[in-house]
């Protein structure tokens, strides 16, 4: 399973796309949300946690659509399935090096983006909280929905229809707890239902889409 | 060791294909399945590989003892050959990949990206997979597509000496492997009659 | 009747549906039109809400049966994947649509409701966004099956993904109370004793909402006795290419 957690890392490495994309979207949210509601520093403060939030579940939902498709693509998905290593612990580590390439990246570049949005200072430690918190939960849900659609000629559309409705809860608690540590008052509530959510989803999650995608091999 | 299947049917896109088919490889052995395109061989070997469930009967062999090898390498093309290969060796939990590069003369070519291969050093490649897997029974799908003479030679002499240590081998091919030992079943006779013996829509006839 | 199961047979729930979808189709209109013109011209108008109250006899039936749908679909996910019935697996991808536009009709309702109330057409309030999300959940559902050409492949999927969607749905519906606690009113039934309806209000609802699960039945129904047709057909054009 290290071994496959490894080749996924340095393949997105090495395709170039895997760190940079994401982050690069990202920024350019970050830098057009501003363009878009107009300078005024005591309302971007109010939406920076809302717009931190979105924009990382975004650039979560941006390299999905090729989590399985590239492996269903070139056989290596066949070949894993026959492997010894449970398509649980499959799912369950290539969720793990999406996030790596892109969730962990997001939560330690967010506060840069919190100053360019204005964010009142008391924000920042829950916002890099929440994301790390949070993302793993992201990625999960998402490589649900990926071994939802891996064998479909156009799943990324498809899969963003599926995948954000899942991303609800998340999106709500985490931008919350960020809203409520930005004006000062307690975020450990969210904070911990968000924590529930991520945990629940790596338990139960890699069975679903393990489940998945058996029926799409079949 | 051995695999024996028992009235085997099987099907594609809920249309049967092969029904009634038994037969037994056991250690040592090498069977060759000949049939014309579409006959299922694919399908077939696919359910043997536990990748879709049959339509009836018994396959012995766990598919954990079996290295499938399909039409697509699995390979990644941004990563060297060394790499390709000992990945899929640390997945069956095998260390040492220098037996399976020399066996399939790729010695020379252990640090070119996957990428930059010609179509038949690929396919060497994918076969240089199965020998890491340690698994003793062999199921390939075609293995010689796009291997020139001397490279199907090269995977002839590798597929004997896998039989001599022990292993065994199903072969889906239509050409000749240099395997005069091999035993040689076809397909044709086990085409599945009517879609109605059990197709998954019977129940909506 | 012998067992249940005995009506997961296509050929067996044809039969049955044949005579079951005319009945419950009739007893819908019947009681839809009986309780729609009790509630809109024989009832009294509210003291404080005018005679724009009246809607809930639209609105409170068609939200009941948007989650209801949503429910029925979950139990038929879970029959075909553990007992492997075609014809639950169809009947959900029937219910699907059927639930969606209850959905729509809800918040429709909702919103011309809530205009003369609230003063607005929407707000954010966690019930709306709640069904709003319901929604979004059956279009991605629906979307999932028209995707997929095999139809066991796509039984399979969509039920799973009914699975889970069924958990996120409800830790949305808890999400959006938490986000904000909003200006809905409580739920106009209840069955405690204490209610807040005046029973004049609570019969007419009663037929409606009784109407409207017949008429989601009869529209299940219907739908799941194309599906079955479209798979025969299906199967006798796959049976066909087999000879040739």
């Amino acid at each position: 399973m290290i071994a496959l957690l490894i080749r996924d890392l340095r393949l997105a490495v090495r395709a170039g796309g895997g760190f940079g994309l994401g982050l690069g979207f990202f920024l350019i949210l970050a830098v057009l949300v501003p363009l878009g509601v107009g300078p005024d520093p005591a309302t971007l403060g109010v939406i920076a946690p809302g717009i931190l939030w979105i924009g990382a579940l975004l650039a979560c939902l941006l390299s999905l659509d090729r989590l399985f498709a590239l492996d269903h693509e070139d056989g290596s998905l066949d070949l894993l399935a026959t492997s010894p290593i449970p398509l649980e612990g499959v799912v369950a580590v290539k969720a793990a090096a999406h996030w790596a390439t892109t969730g962990l990246p997001l939560a330690l570049a967010a506060p840069v983006l919190g100053i360019l949005l204005n964010l009142p200072g008391s924000g920042y430690t829950v916002l890099v909280a929440s994301l790390l918190l949070g993302t793993p939960a992201l990625s999960m849900i998402g490589a649900f929905g990926a071994a939802l659609t891996v064998g479909l000629k156009r799943g990324g559309l498809l899969l963003s229809l599926l995948v954000l409705p899942l991303y609800v809860p998340t999106l709500v608690f985490g931008a919350q707890a960020v809203a409520r540590a930005a004006q000062g008052l307690d975020a450990a509530t969210p904070l911990l239902l968000m924590a529930g959510i991520t945990a629940g989803s790596i338990a139960l999650l890699p069975f679903a889409a393990a489940f998945a995608l058996r029926i799409n091999l079949r | 060791m051995e695999l024996r299947v028992t009235d085997l049917a099987c099907a594609r896109g809920g249309l049967p294909l092969i029904e009634g088919l038994s037969f037994s490889v056991s250690a040592g052995e090498a069977l060759i399945l000949r049939g014309p395109n579409g006959c299922g061989k694919t399908t077939l070997l696919r359910t043997l590989a536990g990748l879709q469930p049959p339509l009836a009967g018994t396959v012995t062999c766990p598919p954990e003892e079996m290295a499938y090898g399909a039409h697509a390498d699995g390979l990644k093309s941004t990563l060297t050959v060394a790499e390709n290969l000992k990945f899929w060796a640390a997945i069956h939990g095998q260390w040492g990949i220098q037996p399976a590069l020399q066996a399939m003369n790729l010695v020379d070519l252990a640090e070119r990206q996957a990428q930059n291969l010609s179509a038949g050093q690929k396919r060497r490649l994918g076969l240089a997979r199965l020998i890491v897997t340690g698994r003793w029974l062999w199921v390939l799908d075609e293995p010689t597509v796009s291997l020139d003479v001397a490279s199907v030679a090269l995977f002839g002499a590798v597929v004997r000496a896998h039989l001599a240590a022990g292993g065994a081998a199903l072969l889906a091919t239509h050409i000749d492997l240099g395997l005069p030992e091999a035993r040689v079943l076809d397909l044709t006779p086990y085409k599945a009659a009517l879609p109605d013996v059990g197709g998954f829509d019977e129940a909506f006839l | 009747m012998a067992s249940l199961w005995e009506y997961a047979n296509p050929v067996k729930f044809m039969k049955l549906s044949g005579w079951l979808l005319p009945l419950s189709a009739l007893l819908a209109a019947v009681l839809i039109v009986t309780g729609l013109i009790w509630g809109f011209f024989l009832t009294t108008e509210d003291f404080r809400q005018g005679s724009t109250v009246k809607i809930i006899f639209l609105h409170v039936p068609s939200a009941l049966m948007a989650i209801n749908a949503w429910a029925m679909m979950l139990v038929a996910s879970l029959v075909w994947l553990i007992r492997r019935h075609h014809v639950s697996a169809l009947a959900a991808k029937a219910a699907a649509p059927v639930g969606a536009v209850m959905t729509l009709i809800a918040l429709f309702t909702g919103a011309v409701w809530g205009q003369p109330m609230w003063g607005t057409w929407w707000a954010w309030d966690p019930r709306l966004t709640s069904f709003l999300i319901l929604f979004l959940f059956y279009l991605g559902y629906m979307a999932l099956w028209s995707a997929i050409d095999d139809p066991d492949t796509a039984a399979d999927l969509t039920a799973v993904l009914c699975l889970v969607g069924s958990v996120f749905a409800v830790l949305s519906r808890y999400a959006a109370l938490f986000w904000n606690q909003g200006l809905h009113q409580g739920a106009s039934l209840s069955v405690a004793p204490g209610t807040r309806m005046d029973m004049t209000y609570k019969l007419p609802l009663y037929l409606c909402m009784t109407g409207f699960g017949l008429l989601f039945l009869a529209l299940v129904l219907a739908g799941t006795r194309t599906e079955i047709r479209a798979r025969r057909a299906r199967a006798l054009l796959t049976r066909e290419r087999a000879h040739a």
